[in-house]
């Protein structure tokens, strides 16, 4: 019998042992290799096509992070949804029985992944800048704030993952809802009446544009609502059902 | 230590676990004994604190589980050696354990030695193990901590002989430091031998329990006579209910004693008279049990 320590497991270990759950199963390292690979096919299409022009550091900077936007969800979804569809939720929940807090962990694994994908991003414009460099003015400029928009734009996908993760706790369903979903909203904000409206709770309409140029204040409030939305709202709903639910 | 006072789950009104008391004490070992889907698995998410009761609590070493801070240090768990992930390396599966909790490496390393995995098995991915090797990973994980409690649902659940023997003398030896083993089972014979405390429970209620000294009393005496008709009158005419034992004897619902002036008023011989030990737990369980059975 040991002398057992009287103190929970910190925050950060938690977090450490959420990101190496992800990549320490078959399935968790090819997904991870799939997403960086697209976001290098991203760079690699985008070099030779276009104009010389379109070969400036933005244009890779966006292009890769939309790439890795389109994926990251899933990333984020499988964080938690993985847990249920492979029964360890026991095992997690019986080391740790503060389900809030395996879900902060959670939550901050997938803030830490988003920001890997950040770096990538950036690493490889990088490369592609400099292999098909165009000799313009301008091509190496990167606003800061261009940085910190798309750090905010992969970090809420990565989050909308884990709270359809979180609402659904079942993979398949939330992976299918998360990319129906736009196009539901699409179709709604198609209705006249509703264009308008919909700007506010859409979060693909409000971040349509947060890749290549700065918000206006009220594009910023759309992005606040929608994610509102798309994040708080499931997240909320989902947290409740993990709280109360039984663990199978 | 775990103490369960009125524990009780309902699905959809209809209760899975019924009103369920029961105490394990240090340096004991507990067997849970029930058919499959008596309440067994239930009763122990309760008490773990993956499943919260409708009515009554649990306790394990004096607080409720989930106030325990770092659980896996006092109590080890396997409720379920299948569910593990698949993908995961049996080695990457405790090393996971180990981080979250905060213990060493090399723990792992010693655990897989003392659960008989070895290095080409820990190595292997979980899917490829088989039920037994997947128990014995799920002891060493709940080892991990070096745990004072142990709950273990159904351990022995495709273990082979010398497995069930290992596991046997790994789960004594833990009691006998002063541990506390709380484990389940719906085969009598994988707990009746190491258990000096057994629960039955059917239909989400217990329905009987203490130690196996006490549920051998409860459970009669096991007589035989070459003349088996006479034997069975003079019981009849002595009021003793009797059954058939499996190997041609009688089970008397009454002790040694009793049946013995029975058979002496009756005139009969009797070639063995002596409580029923084992045919009568077995006899026990099944009675208690039966109905389900019979729908299985």
């Amino acid at each position: 019998m040991s002398a057992a320590p009287a103190t929970r497991p910190p925050l950060s270990r938690l977090t450490l042992v959420e990101l190496r759950k992800m990549t320490d199963t078959k399935a968790g390292f090819w997904l991870q290799l799939s997403v960086l690979a697209l976001a290098v096919l991203v760079v690699v299409v985008n070099a030779l096509a276009g104009h010389v022009q379109d070969h400036q550091f933005m244009d890779y900077f966006s292009g890769t992070s939309q790439g890795l936007s389109a994926l990251l969800p899933v990333l984020g979804i499988l964080l938690v949804t993985s847990e249920w569809s492979q029964r360890t939720a026991m095992i997690t929940f019986s080391l740790v029985p503060q389900r809030t807090r395996v879900m902060a962990a959670k939550t901050l694994a997938a803030v830490v992944l988003a920001l890997i994908a950040l770096a990538i991003a950036l690493l490889l414009s990088v490369i592609g800048t400099a292999i098909t460099d165009p000799g313009v003015p301008g091509t190496w400029r990167l606003p800061p704030g261009a940085v910190g928009q798309v750090a905010l734009y992969l970090t809420a996908t990565m989050l909308i993952g884990v709270a359809f993760g979180a609402v659904l706790l079942n993979s398949a369903p939330a992976i299918v809802i998360y990319y129906l979903a736009p196009i539901g909203f699409g179709a709604l904000g198609a209705i006249h009446v509703l264009d308008h409206p919909m700007l506010w709770v859409d979060q693909s309409r409000a971040m349509e544009h947060i890749n290549d140029r700065f918000l206006s204040s009220t594009e910023w409030a759309h992005v606040g609502t929608s994610l509102a939305v798309w994040i708080l709202l499931p997240l909320a709903i989902g947290m409740e059902r993990i709280q109360h639910s039984e663990i199978r | 230590m775990i103490e369960s006072s009125g524990l009780t789950k309902r699905y959809g009104g209809r209760a899975v676990v019924q009103d369920v008391s029961f105490r394990c004490d240090p340096g004991t070992v507990t067997g849970f004994l029930g058919p499959n889907g008596a309440g067994k698995t239930t009763t122990m998410k309760m008490v773990c604190g993956l499943a919260a009761p409708d009515d009554g609590h649990a306790t394990v070493l004096g607080t409720r589980y989930q106030d325990i801070a770092n659980p896996g240090h006092r109590v080890g768990i396997l409720l379920d050696a299948s569910a593990q992930h698949p993908g995961r390396r049996g080695r990457e599966a405790l090393t996971i354990g180990a981080q979250t909790i905060g213990v060493d490496d090399g723990r792992v390393d010693e655990l897989l030695e003392r659960v008989g995995l070895d290095r080409s098995a820990a190595r292997k991915r979980v899917r490829q193990y088989s039920l037994g090797m997947r128990q014995r990973l799920g002891i060493a994980h709940a080892l991990l901590g070096d745990p004072e409690v142990l709950i273990l649902d159904e351990p022995a659940n495709g273990l082979d002989p010398e497995g069930m023997r290992w596991m046997r003398a790994l789960l004594r030896d833990f009691a006998a430091k002063g541990g506390t083993v709380f484990l389940s089972s719906h085969l009598l014979y994988e707990v009746d031998a190491i258990a000096d405390q057994l629960l039955i429970i059917r239909d989400g209620k217990l329905v009987a329990q203490g130690t196996r000294a006490e549920l051998l009393a409860a459970a009669g005496t096991l007589v035989r006579a070459p003349d088996n008709d006479a034997l069975v009158r003079a019981l009849a005419s002595a009021g003793l209910s009797a059954s058939p034992a499996g190997d041609g004897g009688l089970i008397v619902d009454a002790d040694p004693e009793a049946v013995g002036r029975a058979a002496l008023s009756g005139g009969v011989a009797l070639s063995h008279l002596a409580p029923s030990e084992h045919a009568g737990l077995e006899k026990l369980f099944f009675d208690l049990t039966a109905d389900e059975e019979e729908e299985a």
